[in-house]
């Protein structure tokens, strides 16, 4: 598949643009599957997966295409999520206890859109206790973890990708791993 | 924590996949005699399932549309150079076409002072072209750019282009008399007389042999 990517890569630098959607098509679900657990949002995860392919083709002179193509586009998509978490710290949570009550936090004044079956609602539920609990590591955490166990990169291919030293990724995916043994532990 | 660091930074190590068989027997050994140690380990293990289970994602439906609909427009050249590849016939032709148009085009630009065929007894007058009283013009007369009065006779045809022409009622001509005002009519007689001078170079050289 590298190869094809390289062929099509190749049109794209001589300006074919029909040939970029192709490549578009080949990474679109994992590009927005990082930036979705990055972000833990529908909407902006859309947003900036577009932006990331916005980016990559606007820059595509600067790719070296010796290198893997996946490893440069996923870079870029990271950085993005960590730019758009940057910007827009939350200044509440939804999980911060309810002043006055006791152990109610702000999820229970969110209404739920649509009976489930039983069975899927603790299915959902999970997954969005995993999600919310991803989305609360700081976002230098995150990004190593997403990219290890969700994209099942290597630790060298992570290095590559966040431009960081071998070390520093070990180092961060460990105190990620903590951090979520800690969030998880009772659920 | 009471345990000794070294061993959660095994733990670690097992979990990159990077640990040493030594650190693996030390953790093993550790882990069997040690509960805290062991609901650490395992509480590791059990976030990274978690993690694990989540279910991938799909991009939402057009988003490749999208995406291409927000790309900068891409170079005309590279659109034309696609656009050659599927077409090359049409390539062809239109490129004959353009060119052919260019240089009769370019002729009839070029040629905006009066000019006239050589005729010794032709008169000019400003920008009318007399052929006299009496007199015989042998040849087709051509005048571009001026009026053409024939008050003679004239052996051939009288082609008149972008200008009028006036035949006294003295005056004859034995072959054709031509006005040639518009673009089109222009590149019309222009087209003919190729055609007209390519079938008589053939003719010709049909006689030959």
């Amino acid at each position: 598949m590298e190869l094809l990517v390289k062929k099509r890569i190749k049109q794209v630098l001589k300006g074919d643009q029909d040939a970029y959607a192709e490549i578009v098509e080949i990474y679109k679900d994992r590009v927005y599957h990082i930036c979705y657990r990055m972000l833990g949002n529908q909407h902006e995860s859309e947003d900036i997966a577009q932006e990331a392919f916005l980016r990559a083709y606007v820059n595509i002179q600067s790719f070296n295409t010796n290198l893997k193509f996946s490893t440069w586009l996923y870079r870029i998509a990271t950085n993005l999520c960590i730019d758009r978490i940057r910007k827009k710290k939350p200044d509440y949570y939804l999980d911060a206890e309810v002043a006055g009550t006791d152990g109610l936090n702000m999820y229970s004044q969110i209404p739920a859109s649509t009976k489930l079956p039983e069975e899927d609602v603790e299915k959902m539920e999970l997954q969005e206790t995993i999600q919310m609990e991803i989305s609360k590591l700081p976002e230098k955490y995150r990004s190593v973890i997403v990219l290890k166990y969700i994209e099942e990169l290597s630790l060298n291919e992570i290095s590559e990708t966040l431009d960081l030293p071998l070390g520093t990724v070990k180092t961060r995916i460990h105190r990620g791993r903590e951090a979520l043994r800690k969030q998880l532990r009772y659920v | 924590m009471k345990c000794n660091e070294e061993i959660i930074e095994y733990m670690h190590e097992y979990l990159d996949e990077e640990i040493t068989d030594e650190h693996k027997q030390l953790l093993k050994t550790h882990i069997e005699q040690c509960e805290e140690c062991r609901m650490h380990f395992h509480e590791l293990k059990r976030a990274i399932a978690f993690v694990q289970s989540t279910s991938h994602f799909q991009a939402p439906a057009g988003f490749t549309e999208n995406v291409m609909a927000r790309l900068p427009k891409e170079k005309k050249k590279v659109g034309a150079q696609r656009w050659l590849r599927k077409h090359p016939m049409l390539a062809a032709a239109s490129l004959f076409l353009i060119l052919m148009s260019g240089s009769v085009l370019s002729a009839w630009n070029q040629e905006s002072a009066l000019s006239v065929s050589k005729q010794s007894n032709l008169v000019i007058e400003n920008d009318t072209v007399i052929v006299p009283e009496g007199e015989v013009v042998k040849g087709d007369v051509v005048v571009k750019n001026g009026n053409l009065q024939i008050n003679g006779e004239v052996e051939g045809d009288a082609t008149v282009i972008n200008g009028e022409q006036y035949l006294a009622s003295a005056g004859n001509v034995t072959g054709e008399i031509k006005e040639v005002d518009q673009l089109f009519e222009w590149l019309w007689y222009h087209i003919k007389n190729t055609s007209k001078s390519l079938i008589s170079t053939v003719t010709q050289e049909d006689e030959k042999e």
